[in-house]
């Protein structure tokens, strides 16, 4: 709530007021991404096991697409920590998905440079082709839509991330385009990223 | 000047370490074992290297300050995360040049004797964290980082740390926090990283291209470096172009180099037909420079004294079609979305910013707001732990001062007064 006579708190944007309700089935990780976890863990101090959090959270969304409340317990009893520590990381870092996403996430980057390129325009595109708003997924399940905070390659106005995969110089007009094309070929119709791009263009 | 950090970005290969070694690689490395950890740090200091992450603070320095006599382990942690909007040569580096950090990590645990580097990487650069791995794995199949260096009895270990998704873990003690797997929230300073940084152990944290630049200085000593760029600004820069350009990209330049020549040379100017209404120099967190401070030599000092910062070099450009209260908006909206939450001026006061923009722009604004405008920053800047809040009012503050008349067309029109073509038909909701 408010204390606050005219301003009203944002209660729905802000990282700090999300909560997890689902506790989702029964989680441990697979042999391959617990070995994986045994080898990442050893990278800091004996003593400093919690530094894996992000890496272990990661090998979490690998295995089951987001990350459940069963899965933090099983993270923190890997890290010796308590599950709301493990809750209090998942909460904050906005690339830990706490409900189901589409095979799909495109993440399309909304800020300056991007925006001045046209991201708005991709993201209304996008919207219309799948009739979802941003940070909703579509009826099918295949496309989740995030508007996210800059990528880092503003070179390549606008940029669109496709899971953990790049695509480039990304223009209104073709994002339906990219749609069917993902359908079709997977993560293999994004661009990719490389500097080489921007010699193409020119 | 000669491109050196960014020589051979654009050849085939150029991330591997047969290429390297064809190139200088290590040579550096080997030249750093063979002076003690002081020489390296005074080489350093002579250079007159400054970090190229923002505050252009000289690292020799900051390697000194690193608590040598200290029972603890000592760390380099490497800043790549590198979010800053308009910011994007950190990745080019990683993903064409990775040896030459991972040659940089190895010499600065050398000088402040870590045997242990971090790389912490932003989460999106996931394929740059397998480019920079599969490097790592390379330096340690060849000997140049792990035991007994080169013969040296010298040891070092290399770790890629991946991000996921947080502005403030560019802050040097944020990215800390965010090491030991918590939040990433700034500390209270002092103590300094170099005090009590990692595991409250002393700590240097420098930037990618600044870690980048040290075998360069090993290798060919600080005078050759100093004497790249003017006074107090030596060795080369990335300049990252970006925004209403026609060729937008990484320029390598020495400091000499001026906005103009970066923005209508390099990048070739504005889009045909448009004119340069404003440039941000160093990054969205710094003040607006207007086309007559075109000539601004672009080194730390230069753009300092024409009233912004170089801060990580991001320059974007904007033409003619930009309505300035959008821009404001749309940072603004970044900055709520990243405030980590810490300190209530900073969370409470960039989503209060926003929504004033947002009613603005929409045309729904008053007179009145933008004094609230004025108001609101003056109480986050200077009062929040680390420098994101003077970061975050900056734009409204620079747009206030230089565009007031733009805001105030779009209350008393009621409506935005400059929609361009590149913006959404339909604007949304705050989402």
């Amino acid at each position: 709530m408010s204390f606050h006579p005219k301003m009203a708190y944002g209660a729905t944007f802000h990282k700090s007021s999300r909560t997890l309700t689902d506790p989702g089935e029964p989680f441990a990780y697979t042999p391959e991404h617990r070995a994986r976890f045994d080898t990442v863990v050893t990278r800091y101090p004996p003593d400093r096991r919690r530094s894996a959090v992000l890496p272990a959270l990661y090998l979490v969304q690998r295995q089951q697409g987001y990350v459940t409340a069963n899965a933090m317990r099983h993270v923190a009893g890997l890290l010796g920590i308590t599950a709301a520590e493990v809750e209090d990381v998942v909460s904050y870092y906005s690339m830990f998905y706490t409900k189901p996403v589409g095979t799909f996430v495109l993440s399309v980057c909304r800020t300056l440079s991007c925006a001045l390129n046209g991201a708005e325009r991709v993201t209304e595109e996008i919207c219309g082709k799948l009739g979802i708003a941003p940070g909703e997924t579509d009826a099918s399940g295949t496309f989740t839509l995030l508007e996210v905070e800059c990528l880092g390659a503003c070179d390549r106005a606008p940029v669109v991330m496709v899971n953990d995969a790049w695509h480039e110089r990304l223009q209104p007009a073709d994002a339906a385009r990219l749609l069917d094309d993902l359908r079709v070929r997977g993560e293999a119709a994004v661009s990719g990223c490389h500097h080489v791009v921007e010699d193409r263009r020119s | 000047m000669e491109p050196i950090l960014t020589k051979h970005v654009r050849e085939p290969n150029s991330f591997t370490l047969d290429f390297y070694l064809r190139h200088e690689g290590y040579e550096g490395l080997k030249n750093a074992l063979g002076m003690t950890p002081d020489q390296v740090i005074e080489a350093v200091k002579a250079s007159g290297l400054r970090g190229r992450g923002g505050a252009g603070f000289p690292t020799g320095m900051k390697w000194q300050f690193v608590d040598k006599k200290s029972p603890n382990p000592k760390y380099i942690a490497c800043n790549a995360d590198e979010s800053e909007p308009g910011t994007f040569k950190d990745h080019l580096l990683m993903e064409r040049n990775p040896h030459l950090l991972i040659e940089g990590c190895a010499i600065a645990c050398y000088a402040i004797g870590a045997k242990v580097a971090y790389v912490y990487i932003r989460g999106e650069f996931f394929h740059v964290q397998h480019i920079l791995e599969r490097a790592i794995d390379e330096a340690y199949q060849r000997g140049f980082i792990g035991r007994n260096i080169l013969g040296s009895g010298f040891d070092c270990d290399i770790y890629v740390h991946r991000g996921a998704g947080a502005y403030e873990a560019g802050e040097e003690t944020a990215l800390l926090e965010s090491l030991e797997g918590k939040r990433a929230q700034p500390r209270n300073k002092p103590p300094f990283p170099a005090v009590v940084g990692l595991y409250n152990c002393p700590t240097a944290v420098n930037n990618v291209e600044t870690l980048a630049n040290i075998p360069l200085i090993v290798r060919n000593g600080a005078e050759w470096y100093a004497a790249l760029g003017p006074e107090k600004n030596g060795g080369p820069k990335l300049y990252c172009v970006s925004g209403h350009v026609k060729r937008p990209g990484v320029y390598e330049a020495s400091m000499h180099v001026t906005l103009r020549e970066l923005i209508e040379g390099r990048a070739g100017g504005v889009p045909e037909g448009r004119t340069l209404k404003a440039v941000i120099p160093g990054g969205s967190s710094v003040p607006i420079l207007l086309p007559a401070q075109l000539d601004t030599p672009a080194s730390f000092d230069g753009v300092q004294q024409a009233g912004s910062l170089l801060g990580s070099a991001g320059i974007i450009v904007l033409d003619d079609t930009t309505c300035m209260v959008w821009l404001a908006e749309n940072l603004l909206h970044f900055y709520r979305h990243e405030s980590c939450g810490k300190c209530t001026p900073c969370r409470e006061g960039t989503d209060w910013l926003y929504k004033i923009l947002r009613k603005i722009e929409r045309g729904d604004g008053q007179m009145r707001d933008l004094d609230l405008l004025s108001g609101i920053s003056a109480n986050i800047a200077g009062k929040t732990l680390c420098a994101f809040g003077d970061a975050a009012v900056t734009p409204v503050l620079t747009t206030l001062k230089h565009f007031g008349h733009e805001y105030e067309a779009h209350i008393r029109e009621g409506r935005c007064t400059l929609p361009a073509g590149w913006r959404a038909r339909h604007p949304a909701g705050a989402h």
